[in-house]
């Protein structure tokens, strides 16, 4: 006997458009509308965010199902996955790295332009997991600074979409001298970056 | 004719006399040692006796034996025979503090990269290799990993609580 189907019978109403971001907080008037270049960059930026996945095993297929039609990053302006480190912003490392892998890492990193942002997906990447051993790398933070780590192993799409919109909130409230300021280049400097 | 286990032993026996030792046979493959010094002398045999014909190296793979003392790493030679399909598997023991052993990549160029995978690992020192360096861990490693005194846990973490895997 086949299944009986059920349909979305019940109508629910959206919270707000989601195809239109909210207006960032400023001054508006008649004919105009004044706020700080820092919020309408921040504001073009987390929706305009190319993610360069940087995929080695299982939370690389998670990845993928994050990009397919059924959780499909793109609803939130990443559906541009670019494989140029040149063009991207945001590096997605997603599975084991070892430690052969981990000069390839910072390559890829160091070949991206600023501002850049990565995201250590999965419990490999994030702390080496399971993998406790001498032949992997212990977390590429030990190679490249990291903003976001999403736990799980591997996590579901659901986490990876949670990481992508904290990465975008960073991406939104950045001040537009941070990667100027003599913090952020201490940071590089401790990762041998220059 | 039929190649067996005892026909083999028998030939090696003739050839060698009492320098091969330690005749196995575990699951039906025969299993035996010899000098470290005679490994080539054995291979080459093995290869040219047109009743042997073990001409494919199937595998070869180092041991580490820690109580073993003189002889603490093995050196493993799995041959094959492809015509009459028999295989056996041959041992060499070394002392672990001058692991030197004879390249087997003049009689069989796969030996060449299985060599530089037991260097990379037990530190084995083949000599006469034609490119002997580590071919699957990092360059900058200093020890070889699959030696026993060596913890597999990687020995720079310093946020693993020995409490929380029964170890405390």
């Amino acid at each position: 006997m086949s299944r009986p189907v059920s349909y979305n019978l019940i109508k629910k109403p959206l919270e707000s458009d989601i195809s239109i971001a909210d207006m960032p907080d400023g001054h508006m008037g008649e004919g105009f509308f004044a706020t700080s270049l820092n919020t309408v960059i921040g504001l073009a930026r987390k929706n305009s965010i190319w993610p360069l996945p940087f995929a080695t095993s299982c939370c690389g297929i998670e990845f993928m199902a994050t990009m397919g039609s059924h959780y499909d990053l793109g609803r939130f302006g990443s559906e541009r996955v670019g494989f140029s480190p040149r063009q991207c912003d945001l590096l997605m490392v997603m599975g084991t790295i070892a430690k052969k892998m981990g000069p390839v890492v910072k390559q890829v990193y160091l070949q991206m332009a600023e501002p850049r942002w990565v995201m250590a997906v999965g419990a490999c990447a994030s702390s080496g997991g399971i993998f406790d051993t001498y032949s992997v790398l212990q977390g590429i933070d030990q190679v490249v600074p990291v903003d976001v780590y999403v736990p799980g192993c591997p996590p579901r799409p659901e986490a990876i979409i949670d990481g992508l919109l904290r990465i975008q909130d960073l991406v939104s409230k950045e001040s537009l001298r941070r990667r100027n300021s003599e913090q952020y280049k201490g940071l590089l400097e401790s990762y041998g970056i220059q | 004719m039929v190649l067996t286990n005892e026909h083999i032993k028998q030939r090696l026996i003739e050839k060698f006399a009492e320098q091969v030792t330690g005749f196995e046979e575990p699951y039906g493959m025969l299993t035996f040692e010899a000098p470290k010094e005679l490994n080539l002398k054995v291979l080459n045999f093995l290869f040219d006796n047109d009743e042997l014909k073990f001409r494919f190296l199937t595998d070869l793979c180092g041991v580490h034996y820690p109580e073993n003392k003189g002889r603490e790493l093995a050196v493993v030679y799995h041959l094959h025979n492809l015509a009459d399909n028999v295989r056996i598997r041959f041992k060499v023991f070394t002392d672990i503090n001058q692991p030197d052993i004879y390249t087997a990549t003049g009689l069989f160029s796969s030996a060449n990269w299985m060599e530089r995978e037991t260097y990379d690992f037990y530190g084995v020192n083949f000599v006469g290799h034609p490119k002997l360096k580590r071919i699957l861990n990092v360059d900058e490693m200093d020890y070889f990993p699959m030696r026993k005194e060596f913890p597999l846990e990687d020995q720079t973490r310093i946020d693993k609580d020995d409490e929380m895997f029964g170890r405390g």
